[in-house]
């Protein structure tokens, strides 16, 4: 199980507390975790990422194990400790404004 | 017992205000949604319990939530708002071609008669519709894909689809309004669409007289006479007797024919209502007095109304959807301002109170009328 931490604005809409636990099959990646939080969490659809295009929204940011997954292809394949659980994958809503 | 429920939708959540027919003393609910921006929220006429709002944020995009207890618990339900077919090109600010970007649901138009079926006008400009209750939403594209499509412009606050009527005799007709492309109306339930612009003047565009490009910020009518249909546009107030066939100016002795909203009287077709701001560099009301303007006549004789509303010191702006009217036998009148305040008049615009002031700043206002 994978455990992902999201913003409040989020957990909010998605009417969870605390982290979330997601099983994402194979290898897992962003992506696929993703698909997994939006199969659990519909109403998530489109507010991480764009239902069309599957694009990170700008203002969404990815954290791996103290780094800036942001800019990664989707499809890399996430570390063990987190695929483990053990750390989490952390969506952020980026710092925005004055 | 009759009483009145009041939509506030601002930049940090929505509110609901509630009242009896009295409508003295207030009750005020929310912030529901919170941190999120609410740029409507409307009740359906056909089942006043049924609410619907947009939800919207530059960090998680779209959400359309629907009630079905007037407000007390929501959920939310379709927010796929995807362009029917190939999306074309509009222009961009600097007039270059710019491709057709779904941002946000700036206004949401429940049918007269049907709860489930809402229209909703969109930034880029674009015309959806739910049959579903707000589950799936279908554009209806022959907007979009009118043969002056690809020459709209964005307003300074985007190229939203704001204002959408429909004819209360006549479901196939409906008006709408679009910064800063114009108004247009249907006759035909969306299948095409015409522009209705003939006598606006905006000395800001090329040609002050085209076909498309008129900054109108708000249309209103009256449910008795939907041929005839009241505009506040960028400079100027506007009306038509001919279904926007033509347009002659009734701004008059308005002290400023710049702003943002326009609302008819609920009983007296006539009688209008507007909030003059200064210009279109400094919006805020002359002077820093807060007033509303009513006419009586339709236009061109105006009258100020400011009993109980500040006037001095006031330098904040009230939005295009943020001014709407009750039913109730006096008809009452509510707008909100950026500053956060709502007010309310329960003698048509006589005299004013506030029934709350320090929300955030209020983007839209929808007043529902209970029986």
């Amino acid at each position: 199980m994978i455990r992902v931490v999201l913003p409040a604005h989020l957990r909010i809409l998605a009417k969870v507390q605390g982290d979330v636990w997601v099983e994402a099959g194979g290898q897992p990646t962003i992506a696929s975790v993703l698909d997994a939080i939006e199969a659990q969490y519909p109403v998530l659809a489109d507010a991480i990422r764009d239902h069309g295009t599957l694009q990170r929204r700008p203002f969404v940011r990815f954290f791996v194990c103290g780094e800036d997954w942001s800019h990664e292809p989707a499809g890399t394949p996430l570390p063990e400790s987190v695929v483990s659980g053990k750390e989490p994958l952390l969506v952020i809503g980026a710092i925005a404004g004055g | 017992m009759s009483g009145v429920r009041v939509l506030v939708g601002t930049r940090k959540g929505a509110f609901i205000l509630t009242s009896d027919g009295k409508r003295e003393k207030w009750e005020v609910n929310g912030p529901h949604f919170a941190g999120w921006e609410i740029y409507h929220m409307k009740g359906s006429p056909a089942d006043p319990n049924r609410l619907y709002a947009s939800q919207t944020s530059g960090w998680f995009g779209q959400q359309i939530q629907r009630s079905n207890d007037g407000g007390e618990t929501w959920e939310p339900v379709g927010n796929k708002f995807v362009y029917d077919g190939p999306t074309g090109t509009h222009q961009w600010y600097d007039g270059t071609p710019h491709p057709w970007e779904f941002k946000r649901v700036w206004h949401l138009e429940p049918s007269l008669t049907d709860p489930d079926t809402v229209f909703a006008g969109v930034e880029d400009a674009a015309l959806f519709r739910t049959s579903d209750g707000g589950a799936t939403w279908q554009e209806l594209a022959a907007l979009r894909n009118h043969s002056t499509g690809n020459r709209w412009q964005p307003g300074a606050g985007g190229m939203g689809l704001h204002t959408i009527l429909i004819d209360p005799t006549n479901a196939a007709r409906m008006y709408l309004a679009i910064s800063a492309a114009g108004a247009f109306r249907t006759d035909d339930c969306g299948q095409s669409w015409k522009p209705i612009n003939r006598g606006l003047h905006s000395e800001f565009i090329p040609d002050p007289d085209a076909e498309i490009g008129h900054c109108v910020h708000r249309i209103a009518l009256h449910r008795s006479r939907p041929d005839t249909v009241y505009m506040q546009k960028h400079w100027d107030v506007m009306r038509t007797d001919n279904a926007g066939e033509s347009w002659r100016e009734v701004s008059g002795n308005l002290p400023t024919d710049f702003g943002f909203v326009i609302d008819v009287h609920a009983h007296e077709p006539e009688t209008i209502y507007v909030v003059p701001i200064k210009s279109d560099r400094e919006h805020f009301p002359l002077d820093g007095k807060l007033q509303v303007w009513r006419s009586r006549a339709g236009g061109n004789e105006w009258e100020p109304l400011t009993r109980g509303l500040p006037q001095s010191n006031c330098f904040v702006d009230v939005l295009r959807d943020a001014m709407s009217v009750d039913s109730l036998d006096e008809c009452g009148l509510y707008f909100g301002t950026t500053g956060g305040q709502v007010y309310a008049s329960a003698d048509a615009g006589a005299s004013w109170s506030t029934i709350v002031h320090d929300l955030p700043a209020v983007l839209s206002v929808e007043a529902q009328t209970l029986s």
